[in-house]
């Protein structure tokens, strides 16, 4: 990894800086985001921005956006000093932004996402289509994007939607381009293509920022590096300068000594079985047993229907046919209740959406499933829901002001244990993982992968779905590969490499399309 | 696991509870009461009297109720506004009951009965046909009352038995009536509910996070239901005590009184999207209310006056709080 080299010649690595952000502060109140933070983008050359959630990344963001204020410092476009006082401001200054979760319009045209707001006009004002059109299908074909403008966007997949969102970046003739993790919900191939285009914008002269919690994706692309932690730049250079030791270093302050803390795994009886579970669209003849103390790593492309037979699993929805044994009884889930009732509780991908509720505070998400135990005849005890919630947010070495805080200002690291804790306060017998570190930063994901391990260790059943090939290595005991709905697969873990996973997921010979 | 993780220790709260009663919107209500009821024996030497306050309280304890159990469901993200209707067909059947010369205990049973009745048909709709509660609830609104004037046309029923009177016209002890202490009860009971138990707390999450409280093993539409059941039988007592305060019934009942019920849910801090609000803010809106109504009547201001005013009101504490928010998002900016 760390002999990888950039890809692209520095030769212009002593040229003026595009962008430049000097004494950058910003603080809210109770918490310092930013504190004298400094950062330069330069023109036809990648800057990866790493950090660990809460470390300012977003702030920073935001700041070159003109969305927040910096309380102090300044930014600088080829020298001159600017003040991006809205984010129309920002915009006209060519610093446009794509974010993780694009705000795009499902019921319009590729078209009209690309220029709502800034359309082409005729010269009586009106919505000039044929320029729109031409000027859309010009910049999709400028990033390789085969897509029609006159679809809607609800007809697109998500990673086409991606390209569209990059499109819009392009249509306002942006100079700086900030890329707020591009890659997280896409497949392998997407990823790919997305290289491409960064490859392509880099050549067009771009300066871009690249935000990833992936050092892979950052030494393929990047020559630049910006470390920040605690809202501190903490290092910045040439990224041919040092390797991934180095910047893991920077980023959580300490040495993260192995990623994936995987035990000799003591594994006992079958206590999970699923039977040629099926459903008429989203999944086919599912078959697998779980053991106490295994950790099956559900493998599969985005879409394959991983998430889909979790849900049934847990009782969100119903399978169409199939049986499910629990410690060798039947068990039939018809709400997720029945599923907690019966020992087996999900972590589901969505955080903010399923996982947590944001607004309400640690507490009370953490006791929420376990209410009967906290409570007499009904009635709550606060004082043991506090205690319930000490007892995992310690364990889970949670990072938060007070656990009356809502869950909604932790960072997603932090907030993933919670979610991770309120399930283990109902004490399980088998836990589901979906995606449990997308998202989150190496320090969270390394906190994470070691309870994975520790459960396991003490005879929870752990199934881990997961589209990263490292992790799935690197914590499964047993992987299941699913493809299209259908096991793919079901591999141990001796002798198990990335390309056999890779080549049942996407059922190509080569491994890699 | 590894070393860093021993002897974090996370406080349970940063503010004290002290300094966050101090700076809560109940805080604020009950000042606001103060300052009315200081305004209105000011204006006039009558108001201080004990009885004249026992009066003022039938201003307000029969829509109070309905406002304890419209919290609830406003709390979880949903809306009745089927309680005046409610009344209006409750209060028609009880009447036609009455005719048959049924006993008081019946008539109870029945505007009871219709007020669950009917908060039934509305959970069955919102929750197992998944439609949204404001437009079911405006839609059984027009039904329930139309209902009503089917049955009743432009008659009015009258002849209630005389011991029927007791529950709008009845005192408990001295000027302590039937109407006000079942109010305070009924507020009590809720309050408990609402902040003190499990079932409270699954409100509070389906009205935050609805998807959220159903992966973490609640029972969504079950609790909605009992929410919905809950506003229909507040509003059948909210029928009876109406009823037997005013000795007959007309179809055109309590015309209005949802979006005072719903006024005073707003008033008392509940978040109208859901999620927040507490029972006490809700009564002492209540009072503020009940105190402004009845002042604005010692004052000889007209009904349509007040509704005007009743109306302002509730634009006003749902708008002030937001400007207040988004001038304060503007300083922090600046």
């Amino acid at each position: 990894m760390n002999a990888m080299s950039p890809t692209q010649s520095v030769h212009t690595a002593e040229a003026q800086p595009l962008l430049e952000m000097v004494g950058i502060s910003k603080s809210f109140p109770g918490v310092k985001a930013l504190s004298d933070v400094a950062l330069s983008l330069r023109a036809g050359h990648v800057t990866a921005l790493i950090g660990e959630n809460g470390a300012g990344k977003s702030t920073l963001v935001k700041c070159l956006t003109g969305i927040y204020q910096p309380d102090s410092g300044e930014i600088r476009v080829d020298g001159k000093p600017v003040r991006f006082a809205t984010a129309d401001a920002a915009q006209a200054a060519g610093v446009t932004a794509i974010h993780q979760e694009t705000v795009l319009f499902d019921e319009l045209t590729v078209a009209e996402n690309i220029f709502l707001g800034h359309a082409p006009r005729t010269r009586l004002g009106f919505v000039d289509w044929a320029a729109m059109h031409a000027r859309a299908a010009a910049i999709l074909h400028g990033i390789d994007a085969p897509i029609s403008t006159r679809v809607r966007l609800k007809d697109l997949s998500i990673a086409q939607r991606h390209l569209v969102a990059i499109a819009r970046a392009l249509s306002v003739d942006a100079r700086i381009v900030i890329m707020d993790e591009p890659t997280a919900a896409l497949s392998y191939k997407e990823v790919e293509d997305l290289f491409r285009i960064v490859a392509r914008l880099k050549a067009a002269g771009k300066a871009i920022l690249f935000i990833s919690h992936k050092f892979e994706e950052v030494w393929r692309i990047a020559e630049y590096y910006a470390v920040f932690r605690d809202g501190r730049q903490v290092g910045a250079g040439l990224l041919a300068d040092v390797d991934q030791h180095d910047l893991v270093k920077m980023m959580v302050g300490r040495d993260v000594a192995h990623v994936f803390p995987k035990g000799e795994p003591k594994i006992g009886d079958t206590v999970f079985s699923v039977r040629k579970l099926s459903h008429p669209t989203e999944y086919d003849d599912i078959s697998f047993d779980l053991r106490r103390g295994e950790i099956l790593g559900l493998y599969g492309l985005v879409g394959a229907g991983r998430s889909e037979v979790c849900q049934a699993l847990f009782g969100v929805s119903r399978p169409g046919s199939g049986e499910v044994l629990l410690d060798g009884q039947p068990l039939v889930t018809r709400s997720p209740s029945d599923a907690i009732g019966a020992g087996i509780v999900y972590v589901p991908e969505e955080r903010g959406r399923h996982g947590a509720i944001t607004a309400m505070p640690i507490v009370s998400n953490m006791s929420l499933p376990s209410l009967r135990q906290t409570s007499r005849r009904n009635f709550l005890r606060m004082a043991e829901e506090f205690a319930l919630a000490r007892t995992y947010a310690e364990r889970l070495d949670l990072r938060a002001a007070s656990l009356s805080q809502p869950v909604g200002t932790l960072s997603g690291g932090n907030q993933q244990k919670v979610v991770i804790g309120k399930w283990l306060a109902t004490r399980p017998k088998v836990i589901i993982l979906d995606e449990p570190t997308k998202g989150i930063d190496i320090g969270s994901k390394a906190a994470v992968h070691a309870f994975m391990s520790e459960l396991a260790a003490e005879g929870l059943a752990v199934i881990m779905v997961s589209s990263e090939i490292p992790e799935v290595l690197g914590m499964s005991d047993r992987v299941l590969v699913m493809r299209e709905g259908r096991m793919a697969g079901l591999f141990d873990r001796q002798g198990l490499t990335p390309e056999i996973l890779v080549r049942a997921a996407t059922g190509n010979s080569e491994g890699r399309q | 696991m590894s070393e860093i993780t021993s002897a974090r220790h996370i406080p349970d709260r940063l503010d004290s509870p002290l300094s966050a009663a101090l700076r809560s919107w109940e805080l604020l209500l009950v000042l606001v009461a103060v300052a009315i009821f200081i305004a209105n024996s000011l204006a006039s030497p009558y108001f201080l009297d004990p009885w004249n306050l026992s009066d003022a309280t039938f201003n307000f304890t029969e829509k109070a109720i309905i406002a304890v159990a419209m919290a609830f469901l406003v709390v979880s993200g949903e809306i009745d506004l089927s309680v005046a209707g409610i009344i209006a067909l409750a209060s028609t059947l009880m009447g036609a009951v009455a005719q048959t010369g049924a006993g008081t205990g019946t008539l109870v049973l029945v505007g009871l009965g219709v007020g669950l009745g009917c908060g039934a048909f509305n959970a069955v709709l919102v929750t197992r046909l998944r439609l949204p509660s404001i437009v079911v609830t405006i839609g059984s609104m027009s039904l329930f009352r139309g209902l009503a004037y089917v049955i009743l046309g432009d008659q009015v029923y009258k002849g209630y038995p005389a011991d029927f009177a007791w529950f709008g016209q009845g005192y408990v002890w001295w000027v302590f009536s039937f109407e006000f202490v079942a109010f305070l009860i009924l507020a009590l009971v809720g309050g408990i509910v609402l902040h003190r138990t499990i079932f409270g707390r699954q409100v509070f999450a389906i009205g935050n996070n609805a998807l959220a409280a159903t992966f973490s093993g609640v029972h969504v539409e079950r609790v909605k239901f009992i929410l919905f059941l809950m506003t229909g039988v507040a509003s059948g007592i909210a029928a009876v005590m109406l009823t037997s305060r005013l000795g007959s019934t007309r179809p055109s009942i309590a015309q209005g009184w949802e979006l005072e019920a719903v006024t005073m849910v707003v008033l008392g801090g509940i978040n109208i999207n859901g999620g927040s609000g507490s029972i006490l803010g809700v009564v002492i809106a209540a009072f503020v209310m009940g105190l402004i109504t009845f002042g604005l009547g010692l004052l000889n201001v007209p009904g349509v006056i007040m509704s005007i005013f009743i109306g302002l009101m509730l634009i006003g504490v749902i708008a002030v709080p937001i400007v207040f928010r988004r001038l304060a998002a503007l300083r922090r900016r600046g």
